[in-house]
Formats: structure tokens, C-alpha cells, sequence
């Protein structure tokens, strides 16, 4: 599948690799470093168009939401987002999602990751039954992007006429016009910087991306890929579906339960299963981890400590911010406190590694 | 795209290349070969005294997407390595044929570079890949 941006991706020298059945840039001639870089020195302009965006409107849209995610929606005020998840039965993720609640106190946005959209759709159209609502797929109709970095307030706050971008916190949502055209900016993002991902409608997308690079120029605000996207993500510890959660995984054991699920106030599936896996010993725990020397940890790689092997690794790179070689996995609870020293098997090789706080990286830039 | 060609050099099909110096020869990757990489983030050389044999992986070189295997050219024995990129992977990216490059062999079949493109085949080569 191809985004609505795509062929500005190809006429600007991007190389295009697959991501979930899409054909996305993973990065331009700039190099992902330099993107990685210039997210947290300046700004970068994200094509996330591959994201699945679903809309929840109807008069039964509120318990609708409270019984298929985990997050108490009658608590995300009108004009907020928020972070959730759908759960199986058993409490494995189904997806990591975003939660917006648009000013009008009956239209709910969904969020979704792009390899889950269809999974999503289906399965919540599945639990739609006895529901006044209806689910409408936003994807054809919207363009997805995300303007991040420092330096994203300055560039941004020129195009949205009367909107007053210093007046929004984190996770906040807000209708505005961007260069004219109506649109949804959210104050979020998957880099963990201060940003904004911008709903933009799908006719004259590709223009007001232009505009958005234009109007950044001056601020050094480039365009970036999905390396980029990566690691910009895993030094904030932000997780990624596929990597630190799945349907095997339930939020509790990744580190999310606190993030993402508020058991109280709402009966949720997997809420019984969920509130069982909180009261009993994790199997496992999601850490991060700093490697001694060189080397990159991958997903997958095994992790093992006095020749024993204790746990996976779900994600590692190089991290340009802090330039230490990191990762995350999930090892043994017993294992799990920051100081202890585990090995990452790199091509048949044990490499001393230690397991650190997370996340590896704050940005100095939230005010 | 167009990638650089260093004309002093010879090159294998699994783009490293060889510069000959007296009984030694210098060895890295081609401009193509980083660039298809992209950034370089660890390389792991191996020791003083490591035996190469010419076609099989000598080392690896780890970029942001994934450890490749460095395919040795020719056969040797390692006399020296770029310390250097222990500290600086990304001058693999910056000076593939300069200051990126990554082992000095003292050679021990010298007839082999012959069976290496050189500079002229190897951009007709890369036309083809």
C-alpha cells in the first residue's frame, strides 16, 4: 500500500522500504542519523499517513470505548487524547492505540498502528454489536503527519491563524485550519519530543506537506524516515508493536499498565484476566539495558546471565543522543532492577551489558 | 545515483576494495557498499594475526538496519587495523577509500588482486547490480 504522500517520498530521493504491507521511506539522502539528530536539535516532518485512524461517533460511542479499551474514557475531557490499548480475553495487546476525544463530545478518534488497522476494524466492528455507534475508517478521507522537535511550536504556530499553540499542554486536541484547510492537530508524538501529529484532509495533502517543510526551512526542519522514527522512539522507551508488545505480551509485564489502563471505573475485555496478571508474579518484565562496549543489540537476540539464558531482547540501536549502544528485553523479574549486569548474545558472542533506568532519554525541551 | 570510484584501487563483486602496497594491501568497502549500508554504527575488525581467506566474511559491519558481513578480497594475514573506528564507525560513510578504511593484510597469494575488477569494470558492474 502506498501513502497519499508517496510520491513526493520517490521524487525526493527516499529510500522506500515495506512496514506493515506499506511502502515507506525509511529515510532520505540526509541519512537517519542526521534525522534522528535534527528531531532533537530542531525539527523533522514525519509521513505517518500508514497509521490507521478510525472514528467513533454515536450516541452509545462512550460505552462503546469503556468496554473495548482499556483506558476510563469519561476521564479524557473534550479536546484531550490519551494513551490505551485493546486487550484480548487474556489480556494480551491487541494494539497500543491513541484515544481523542474531538471537541464535539461525541466524536471519538482512534489511532491505531498501521499492521493492526485491519485487525482493529474488524474486531471492534466484531464488539460493536448492541452499540449505537458507528466506526468509519478516517484513512481515505485524512493525511497523517507528524511535525516534531523543539522547534516544531515555532513552525507550526505561523500557519494555524487564530490558534494559540503555547495555550496546549501535552496530549492535547484542537480543530484548527493549517494554511487554510481544516484539520485536527493533536500535541503527540513517537520521538519524545515536544510535537504535533496533524490530521490534514487527504485533498491537497501533498501541498501542505510542501508548505510544512517551507515554512521550517529556516529552522532547519527536514523531512524524516521511519529509521529515524525508530530510533528517536526507543531512546524515549516508547514501545513499539511488534517489538515490546503483542498478543503475548499483557501491559503489566511491558512496563504500561500505569500509562495505558485504568481497571476502575469500567469493564473492559481483558479487564479479568488484566487484574489477575497484576496481582500475581510477572513471568518477565520489560528493562532497558546499556551494552559495555560496541555492538548493536537486536530484536530477538538472546539475553543470559552466568550462562543461563534469563531473557529477549525486543529492540536495541546505537543511540546518537547519548552515543551508548542500548537496547530493551524482557528477562526474569528477579533480574530486573537497574545495576544488574546481564550478557546479549551478538553473533555467538556474550557481550557484558547492565540493565539501566529508562527512559535512556528526556527531553530537555518540555516546558 | 551516482557513486564514487577511487581509481587507485581494485574491487570484488561484494564491493570491498584492495589497494596493493608492496607485499601489504589496504582493504575497505566501496562508496556504493556504505551507502547501501547507510550509517555505519560498530565495526567489528578482527585481530592482529587473523588469518583472511579471499570470498569468505572476515568481519562485520554493523549499520542503523542491520550487521552485514565484509567479504575478505584477498588472502592474508592482518598486520593492522583502523583503531580509529572504534570511536568513529560513520568515517566508513564519510571516507570509504580514505579515512574509513578498515585492515591492512600482509598478502599471501599477491596473483590474486589480478582476479579483481578494477576501477573501469567496476563501474560497469555496478550498472548491473
Amino acid at each position: 500500500m502506498e501513502t497519499k504522500l508517496h510520491g513526493w517520498h520517490v521524487a525526493n530521493a527516499a529510500r522506500m522500504v515495506d512496514f506493515g504491507g506499506w511502502d515507506m521511506p525509511v529515510q532520505y539522502a540526509t541519512g537517519p542519523r542526521e534525522e534522528h539528530v535534527r528531531v532533537r536539535e530542531a525539527a523533522g516532518l514525519f509521513d505517518i499517513d500508514h497509521m490507521g485512524r478510525l472514528s467513533i461517533t454515536g450516541p452509545g460511542a462512550v460505552d462503546f470505548l469503556q468496554r473495548v479499551q482499556t483506558w476510563d474514557v469519561t476521564r479524557i475531557a473534550p479536546g484531550r487524547a490519551h494513551y490505551s490499548m485493546l486487550l484480548n480475553e487474556s489480556g494480551g495487546v491487541m494494539d497500543d492505540i491513541f484515544v481523542y476525544h474531538r471537541n464535539d463530545p461525541r466524536a471519538w478518534l482512534l489511532v491505531v498502528n498501521a499492521s493492526n488497522t485491519r485487525k482493529d476494524t474488524a474486531w471492534l466492528k466484531e464488539n460493536a454489536a448492541g452499540y449505537e455507534v458507528t466506526i468509519r475508517d478516517l484513512g481515505a478521507d485524512t493525511c497523517l503527519v507528524a511535525l516534531q522537535g523543539p522547534e516544531a511550536k515555532a513552525i507550526l504556530q505561523p500557519l494555524v491563524g487564530d490558534t494559540d499553540l503555547s495555550t496546549l499542554g501535552f496530549h492535547h486536541v484542537v480543530e484548527c485550519s493549517v494554511s487554510g484547510s481544516p484539520s485536527t492537530l493533536c500535541t503527540s508524538g513517537y520521538t519524545g519530543e515536544p510535537g504535533y501529529e496533524i490530521l490534514l484532509p487527504a485533498k491537497g495533502c501533498e501541498t501542505l506537506w510542501n508548505g510544512l517543510l517551507k515554512a521550517g526551512e529556516s529552522r532547519r526542519l527536514i523531512p524524516c524516515g521511519l529509521g529515524a522514527r525508530d530510533s528517536l522512539r526507543a531512546e524515549a522507551c516508547l514501545p513499539l508493536y511488534g517489538n515490546e508488545i503483542d498478543e503475548e505480551t499483557d501491559p503489566v509485564s511491558a512496563g504500561l499498565a500505569r500509562a495505558a489502563v485504568r481497571l476502575e471505573g469500567h469493564d473492559f475485555i481483558g479487564r479479568k484476566a488484566l487484574a489477575a496478571i497484576a496481582l500475581s508474579h510477572a513471568r518477565r518484565l520489560l528493562v532497558g539495558f546499556e551494552m559495555r562496549d560496541g555492538g548493536v543489540p537486536r530484536h530477538g537476540y538472546t539475553i543470559v546471565r552466568d550462562g543461563r539464558t534469563v531473557g529477549k531482547v525486543t529492540t536495541g540501536l546505537f543511540s546518537p543522543t547519548t552515543g551508548k549502544y542500548l537496547g530493551m528485553g524482557y528477562v526474569e523479574p528477579l533480574l530486573a532492577a537497574p545495576g544488574n549486569e546481564i550478557e546479549i548474545v551478538i553473533r555467538d558472542a556474550r557481550k557484558p551489558a547492565r540493565i539501566v533506568e529508562r527512559p535512556f532519554y528526556t527531553s530537555p525541551h518540555w516546558r | 545515483m551516482e557513486y564514487r570510484v577511487d581509481e587507485k584501487v581494485r574491487y570484488a563483486k561484494t564491493h570491498e576494495w584492495v589497494r596493493i602496497e608492496g607485499a601489504e594491501a589496504v582493504i575497505g568497502i566501496s562508496d556504493h557498499a556504505q551507502d547501501k549500508l547507510s550509517d555505519v554504527v560498530f565495526v567489528e575488525l578482527p585481530a592482529v594475526g587473523a588469518t583472511l581467506v579471499a570470498g569468505n566474511s572476515c568481519m562485520v559491519i554493523e549499520s542503523v538496519k542491520a550487521a552485514e558481513e565484509v567479504f575478505a578480497p584477498v588472502t592474508g594475514i592482518v598486520t593492522g587495523r583502523n583503531e580509529k573506528l572504534d570511536k568513529n564507525p560513520e568515517l566508513v560513510n564519510k571516507d570509504p577509500f580514505g579515512e574509513g578504511w578498515l585492515l591492512r593484510v600482509k598478502l599471501s597469494k599477491p596473483a590474486e588482486a589480478e582476479g579483481l575488477m578494477d576501477p573501469g569494470a567496476y563501474r560497469k558492474f555496478m550498472e548491473t547490480v
